[in-house]
């Protein structure tokens, strides 16, 4: 809704269309998948800021499989080369105890300097490929589109018709050349969110994370739980990297993940440690990456839109009793919409900085509402509580 | 005893870098590499004069960051943001510093000044974020990592500051001579070693002084040591965050001035980053020490000023980094282990000293 009074002021039409929206959701993947990646560890109690390095040891994974046997070798191979950096952060955290910001970044470190020294060695000599870049990955993952819902929509769509026009790209953008990648992540989305919410073993593995002491006491293998998370963070980290090598570019490139793992970090927290909001977050910021690779008045438009959204949620917020928050709220909304209608052309920064500074604006003004695991990023040792 | 403490402390680096060293033997062995040849290669481009000087101006910005990180993590603080806090102190300094033509002894120290007050500032928000509204240190100085880049990049492409400085290189306008820091020789080399050397060498002998002769230092221990102890003493936790805070985005924001005053005395997209993380290992390998740390700034040093020379016998330079890598994951472990060992025997000590006690009894 507001993104379409958003699109109608400003006339930037590409806001909701059938492209815009479905370039989204497939940025959205990969951070989306990074974020669950992180979710998984951290509801085990593992604070897990490795993502990118993990992330990275996917996308190298990809790249060099995925040359000599096709996608789906490269899409496995990305899955373990994550799991066992996994592995590795779960050896230095979960068994020598260390701390696991120090551990994490280690392992970002490590993922770097690996993957750059093996490219080096394996792809300078390949075919097509150079010291930073795999040769082409071979063969496609099915992509689907289903014409039926997507045609007609995006006709729909290209009418420019006030919010109906809008959520027929939104909708014609889900299912308009759907990666398999794609389907699977909505899958694994479910799935954790059943696993770990809904089943005796998540809550077992959610317990290491709340209060390992208590867990261990009602016999539950607390450090096993935890190696299951870290790895299981890995491999989704490391199929995060996959998509951006196999799906985004076809090629492992050093420096593809440009940060990714970090912002998934920033999705999970943003979702509150939990899956749907990790959805909505990755949505938002794959959104939000999308506008900047776009033109210009898209991001005018975003600057209305995030605006608009505070200034509604300052409403909200004020409603419902907390007035010093709303005053805040009320006074950024303020400042974006002057900033809006001051300016004629935004620098594509703006949509460069928006993640970050929108994760950073959520902790600020909701961090007391946010619950973490109470045992996160507290090291476990068994047998000694401190 | 004190024999015993050194012989303690130095165990577990030297231990680590051991294992490092034979897991990247046993890396470069599988891919048929000449181990002799690698290390010897960088073992004699290493120790040239020229190179001796290069590796020491290297050291000079890695020492800075690392003192930066140290002084966090004395206090459980994990200042993840010197990345963004040297970026935007090196970068505001520099425009500062190309408008001012004064003689050096004015416009020196409000150059170094003020890349101090922006890195400050800039760890000012997330001390600010963690005292007042409780988030962690940890994401939101990874978040201002972010956005200070945006902000830099913004400012060099797309404003006044920016410069074309040669054919598509943008930078801040060039620093006037007069606001460049000597630097001086050693016998044999023929390029200079960065006059910010001293600098550093000065913070590190302040921090030492910092931590360990006044009641700030003290306090800043034992809020790092036992939190609850050190307010219960009348610490205030909070102030003690923002302070430390504070000192250690001051310090970041000197990490690149070494490079911007003594080389290349203008502020561009090419500068170099990712050197805050470089502090993190290297205030890890250094134990928070200030010599430890000059011991694992000069190594690292060493490591990234040869390493170049390996693409020149047909080993990719990246060997270094898995080194590097590798040392910091063993060495956290042998620490953890190291001080697990010290409480057991602590433990068995005290229990021995209670069983005496109770057969006299």
């Amino acid at each position: 809704m507001l993104l379409s009074i958003t699109r109608v002021l400003t006339g930037a039409n590409d806001l909701t269309s059938t492209g815009t929206m479905s370039a989204a959701f497939g940025l959205a993947v990969p951070i989306g998948l990074a974020g669950l990646g992180g979710l998984w560890s951290e509801r085990a109690g593992v604070a897990n800021i490795g993502l990118e390095g993990m992330m990275i040891l996917g996308t190298f994974g990809a790249g060099l499989a995925g040359w000599q046997y096709g996608v789906w070798a490269g899409l496995i191979t990305a899955i373990i080369f994550g799991a066992v950096g996994g592995l590795l952060f779960g050896l230095a955290t979960v068994t020598f105890g260390v701390d696991q910001i120090v551990a994490g970044t280690a392992i970002n470190i490590l993922g770097l300097g690996l993957t750059q020294f093996l490219a080096k060695l394996l792809f300078t000599t390949a075919p097509g490929g150079g010291a930073t870049q795999s040769p082409p990955i071979f063969g496609m993952l099915p992509a689907i589109s289903i014409p039926v819902i997507s045609d007609p929509l995006t006709s729909l769509q290209e009418k420019s018709w006030f919010l109906v026009s809008d959520v027929a790209g939104v909708v014609s953008g889900l299912f308009y050349q759907l990666s398999l990648l794609t389907i699977i992540t909505v899958i694994l989305f479910m799935l954790t969110k059943w696993i770990l919410w809904h089943t005796a073993f998540g809550l077992r593995l959610r317990s290491a994370g709340e209060n390992p002491w208590a867990a261990e006491s009602l016999g539950i293998k607390v450090n096993l739980y935890k190696y299951f998370a870290v790895t299981m963070s890995g491999g989704l980290a490391g199929l995060a990297g996959a998509y951006l090598a196999i799906v985004a570019t076809g090629v492992y490139r050093g420096g593809q993940t440009a940060g990714r793992g970090y912002i998934g970090l920033a999705t999970m927290i943003f979702g509150n440690w939990r899956p749907g909001g990790t959805a909505v977050g990755a949505t938002v910021f794959g959104y939000i990456d999308t506008l900047q690779l776009r033109d210009d008045a898209n991001i005018r438009g975003l600057v209305l839109f995030g605006s608009l959204l505070i200034l509604s949620l300052a409403g909200f917020i004020f409603k419902s009793g907390r007035r010093n928050t709303a005053l805040a709220f009320l006074i950024l909304g303020v400042v974006l919409g002057m900033a809006f209608l001051s300016t004629s052309v935004f620098p594509p920064e703006v949509a460069q900085i928006a993640p970050y500074l929108t994760t950073l604006i959520v902790l600020a003004t909701a961090a007391q509402r946010l619950r973490p695991p109470s045992a996160d990023g507290i090291p476990y040792r068994k047998g000694d509580h401190s | 005893m004190s024999v015993k403490r050194i012989g303690d402390t130095l165990l577990a680096p030297i231990l680590a870098l051991i294992i490092a060293l034979i897991v990247t033997s046993a890396i470069l062995l599988a891919f048929g590499a000449d181990i002799a040849e690698v290390f010897g290669a960088m073992w004699s481009y290493g120790t040239r004069p020229n190179s001796i000087v290069l590796i020491l101006n290297l050291a000079t910005a890695y020492y800075l960051s690392a003192v930066a990180v140290a002084i966090g993590f004395k206090m459980n603080l994990f200042n993840i943001g010197v990345n963004g806090q040297y970026l935007l102190g090196a970068m505001v300094a520099a425009a500062v510093a190309g408008q001012l033509s004064l003689p050096g002894i004015i416009s020196l120290p409000i150059t170094i000044l003020v890349a101090m007050l922006v890195g400050a500032g800039w760890a000012g928000i997330a001390a600010w974020l963690k005292v007042s509204r409780g988030v962690s240190e940890v994401i939101s100085t990874i978040m201002l990592n972010f956005i200070a880049l945006g902000i830099i990049s913004y400012t060099i492409i797309r404003t006044g500051i920016g410069k074309d400085i040669a054919v598509n290189v943008r930078g801040t306008k060039l620093i006037p001579e007069s606001g460049w820091m000597p630097g001086f020789k050693i016998p044999g080399a023929a390029n200079e070693v960065y006059g910010f050397t001293l600098v550093a060498v000065a913070i590190g002998v302040g921090y030492w002084f910092l931590l360990n002769r006044t009641t700030f230092g003290f306090d800043l221990r034992a809020s790092g040591m036992s939190p609850s102890a050190a307010s219960a003493s009348g610490v205030n936790s909070r102030r003690m965050t923002v302070y430390t805070m504070l000192i250690s985005g001051a310090i970041a924001g000197l990490v690149a001035l070494p490079d911007l005053l003594g080389d290349s005395h203008t502020y561009t997209l090419n500068f170099p980053s990712g050197f805050g993380f470089t502090g993190i290992a290297i205030a890890l390998i250094g134990r928070n020490n200030p010599i430890g740390i000059a011991f694992g700034a000069l190594l690292w040093g060493f490591l990234d000023t040869t390493s170049a020379q390996l693409d020149l016998i047909g080993v990719p330079q990246e060997i270094v980094t898995i080194l590097q890598g590798v040392t910091v994951l063993a060495v956290v472990i042998a620490y953890e282990i190291a001080r697990r060992n010290k409480i057991r025997e602590q433990q068995q000590e005290v229990g021995r000293a209670l069983t005496e006690k109770s057969n006299i009894l």
